[in-house]
């Protein structure tokens, strides 16, 4: 049992902290979201530098061997600068998704290509009427001759605009819920029969809705074996969500930091706010939040990356998801309110975290569906 | 990172757990695990049995004749003893008044009192609040006028926690009224045989005796057994809140309670008749609590793992915050799971040897007594209330 970073994590760790404060500022920020494709490719190419896009992939494939305690280390150092660069979407749930799935072929011709940040990879799942429920499945795979004929509208797919390659997911068999009979194809963003409707989220990220019409893959495009791929998607949405938890922890310690601040400086009735106990203790409660969050956002990496018992990791990663979207809302809600009427501009820095926090929440399952998970196990347990 | 035990921390607990099996009288099982009244003599012989073992003190340092165990191992032993229903070791000697000794008694202090703590022999309680002073502990008035070699006591202390039962009693007690209230507070060590002790049941709302006044009146104390200096009674006290970052959390406790309040959410029934643990309404309430618990037990292990590096921040407050919480919580989960037979007051049926008739099952007896009488968590200890003003003012600076 040890809960210390590592001397390297604890490096990463500083190494990132400093970027984001000195090199990602808000202003900075401001730029990036307001551009075309929404994200900074200069960052991008720091990152491939700094080793980050290729942490958990083992080295041989360009990567650090790393493990997701590497990934809480940079999720939180981005959840802290609100960082929009589609991290989770090309190395977290992508690149993931091969080195735990894909075939030799495919793990050399993409995690290198990840790792050194010449790619960016979404992964297409989520449809527009499936909620969360990870098994509804409506977008088909053909067979034709030895390739594949994919039809059907993925919904919300993050950076799905900006992604060189998708992760798509189509059932070769079975109906819209079964379990079995979904497969993952790797499929070129320009393929014929792939169009992109890209937007902004509410959160200044991007995302896109994808159409397939007819789109033709061959053989090679299959990642892991036909029909059986919904284990490894819930896998790769378990090591999604720890990864948004730990970006979570990171957003809820700046709110609060930032909150403190304005307690500590703004004054009514001759004296700062902060002096009033009303607000103390709505303060104090948000710092206990992101602390009991934090914990969870540890757990979560720690199961999610395990492989020996998925009901376990699934168990202990929804009860994470619960805690971080609670205590995200918790203290997003408590941060805006503490700004008074500046908490509601769109000029501070506050509102921008309270709208990811709130869209963390969101993602892969509010804290009410995971409960749902967890309360359910309780008939089984 | 890495939130496995170790193959000696798994070996550790397994030597612990065939112990107990061993070891823990099934008689005191039986009550602890189905909150049925507890004697005296249950805690003094569970204490008795551990000292015999060497682990009378698990919290204590080598030197004293404690364990010398490191957190970790404290904390497995600790989950093991309340999964098996071993009754708590009492506070008030072991975790509270020992340290302080440890650290600011004398050696002549330390050699008489601290082996009759670890032995059992001594049964120790606390003297802190009084009636004027709850929350405002620091305005505290019970006056130690020095006498010769006497120091002579008067005044009331209350909200005393089984000091009927004490050999002893340490107080913080008022020896100045110069300066700020905290700087004329002394740390005196009080034996509760002294003529002019009166202790006074205060019977709580659950109907029972575990609480107490205590009235002194003219108490002669021997100089010796004041603890450090005059006047600094107040920094020990504090000193002693420090000590004890994750004592407030109970968590082994609260996770035995959740499987047994699963256990009686299996066995009653809902409206349908199906079992109550069906009920989705019921099933939310218990997870939410069920993740609560698990992000407990995680902070816990990670200020275990890495608090000492720290300087102290808002863990201890956190902890007692969600520990009494959680605990409030789980109790309130078993009194509901009970239904309608969470009515009926039979304090009698929390002997075990009642044979009389039952209405519902066991677990129906203490249910809402259990229920009443944690409500004091989030009041005891520094009120949770208090706690906050912790955080917000001494960790945050606001």
């Amino acid at each position: 049992m040890d809960f210390n970073l590592s001397e390297e994590q604890q490096q990463l760790q500083d190494m990132l902290r400093r970027y984001v404060a000195k090199d990602y500022t808000f202003d900075k920020r401001r730029q990036i979201v307001a551009s075309e494709v929404g994200y900074s490719p200069e960052a991008w190419k720091t990152f491939a530098e700094m080793g980050l896009l290729g942490v958990t992939f083992p080295e041989e494939f360009g990567g650090l061997g790393g493990n997701a305690f590497d990934t809480l280390v940079v999720m939180e150092a981005f959840g802290r600068g609100l960082v929009v660069e589609p991290y989770l979407a090309t190395v977290v749930l992508c690149g993931g998704l091969i080195r735990d799935a894909g075939s030799q072929a495919q793990k050399e011709a993409l995690l290198p290509a990840i790792a050194g940040g010449e790619l960016l990879m979404a992964f297409a799942h989520y449809e527009v009427d499936s909620r969360y429920a990870l098994s509804k499945v409506a977008t088909t795979a053909e067979k034709r001759g030895d390739g594949y004929v994919l039809n059907g509208a993925k919904s919300v797919v993050l950076h799905g605009e900006q992604a060189g390659k998708l992760i798509v997911s189509a059932r070769t068999s079975g109906g819209e819920r079964d379990a079995d009979g979904i497969s993952l194809f790797l499929v070129d963003a320009d393929a014929a029969g792939v169009s992109r409707r890209g937007y902004r989220t509410q959160d200044e990220q991007r995302a896109a809705e994808i159409k397939l019409q007819n789109v033709q893959v061959g053989a090679d495009a299959l990642i892991g074996e036909e029909g059986k791929a919904l284990p490894l998607i819930e896998r790769a949405i378990d090591l999604g969500i720890a990864a948004l938890c730990a970006e979570a922890v990171g957003a809820m310690d700046a709110a609060n930091e930032q909150t403190l601040e304005y307690l500590k400086t703004r004054k009514q009735f001759g004296q700062p706010i902060g002096k009033f106990q009303v607000l103390q203790h709505r303060m104090a409660d948000m710092v206990i939040a992101a602390e009991q969050a934090r914990s969870m956002a540890i757990l979560a990496a720690a199961k999610a990356q395990q492989t020996d018992d998925p009901a376990e990791r699934r168990h202990k990663v929804s009860a994470a998801k619960v805690l971080v979207g609670q205590s995200a809302r918790a203290v997003g809600q408590g941060a805006v309110q503490l700004h008074g009427g500046m908490g509601v501009t769109d000029e501070m820095p506050i509102s921008h975290y309270f709208k990811r926090l709130t869209m963390i929440n969101i993602l892969f399952g509010d804290a009410d569906h995971h409960l749902s998970k967890v309360s359910d196990a309780l008939l089984s347990a | 990172m890495d939130l496995n035990y170790t193959p000696e921390q798994e070996a550790f607990r397994k030597e612990v757990r065939e112990f107990i099996r061993a070891e823990l009288p099934e008689d005191i099982a039986y009550k602890v695990k189905n909150r049925l009244r507890l004697s005296k003599d249950d805690t003094v012989r569970w204490q008795k049995i551990l000292y015999k073992r060497g682990w009378g003190a698990p919290m204590w340092p080598k030197e004293f004749g404690g364990t010398g165990w490191d957190a970790i191992q404290q904390h497995i032993f600790d989950e093991e003893c309340t999964a098996a229903g071993a009754p708590r070791q009492l506070d008030f000697g072991l975790r509270m008044v020992a340290p302080v000794i440890m650290a600011f008694g004398s050696r002549e202090q330390q050699d008489y009192f601290l082996p009759r703590i670890l032995s059992g022999e001594h049964w120790w309680c606390q003297g802190y609040s009084e009636p004027g002073s709850g929350s405002d502990l620091a305005s505290l008035k019970t006056r130690a006028v020095r006498d010769g070699d006497n120091y002579i006591v008067n005044g009331q202390k209350t909200w005393n926690t089984l000091g009927h039962h004490a050999d002893w009693i340490f107080c913080l007690v008022r020896t100045s009224t110069e300066g700020r209230p905290q700087q004329g507070i002394s740390f005196l060590l009080i034996d509760m045989k002294s003529p002019g002790i009166t202790v006074r049941p205060i019977i709580m709302l659950d109907g029972e005796h575990e609480i107490n006044d205590i009235f002194f009146d003219n108490v002669q104390v021997p100089v010796e057994n004041l603890v450090g200096e005059e006047n600094k009674g107040w920094t020990y006290a504090k000193f002693l809140l420090g000590h004890e970052r994750t004592g407030q959390a109970n968590v082994g406790a609260w996770k035995a309670l959740l499987r047994r309040v699963k256990e009686i959410a299996r066995t009653e029934k809902g409206d349908d008749g199906r079992p109550l643990i069906e009920n989705t309404r019921f099933r939310d309430r218990l997870a939410q609590v069920e993740v609560e618990l698990l992000a407990l037990e995680m902070t816990c292990l990670r200020v275990l793992s890495t608090g000492h590096k720290k300087a102290p921040g808002p863990e201890a407050s956190l902890l007692k915050i969600k520990g009494s919480e959680i605990g409030q919580a789980l109790y309130e989960l078993a009194m509901q799971a009970c239904g309608h037979t969470a009515l009926p007051y039979l304090p009698e049926a929390l002997d075990p040897t009642y044979s009389g008739e039952l209405v519902g099952a066991l677990h129906a007896v203490p249910a809402a007594m259990d229920y009443f009488n944690t409500r004091k968590f989030s009041i005891y200890g520094g009120s949770n209330e208090i706690q906050r003003n912790i955080i917000s003012q001494m960790v945050l600076g606001l």
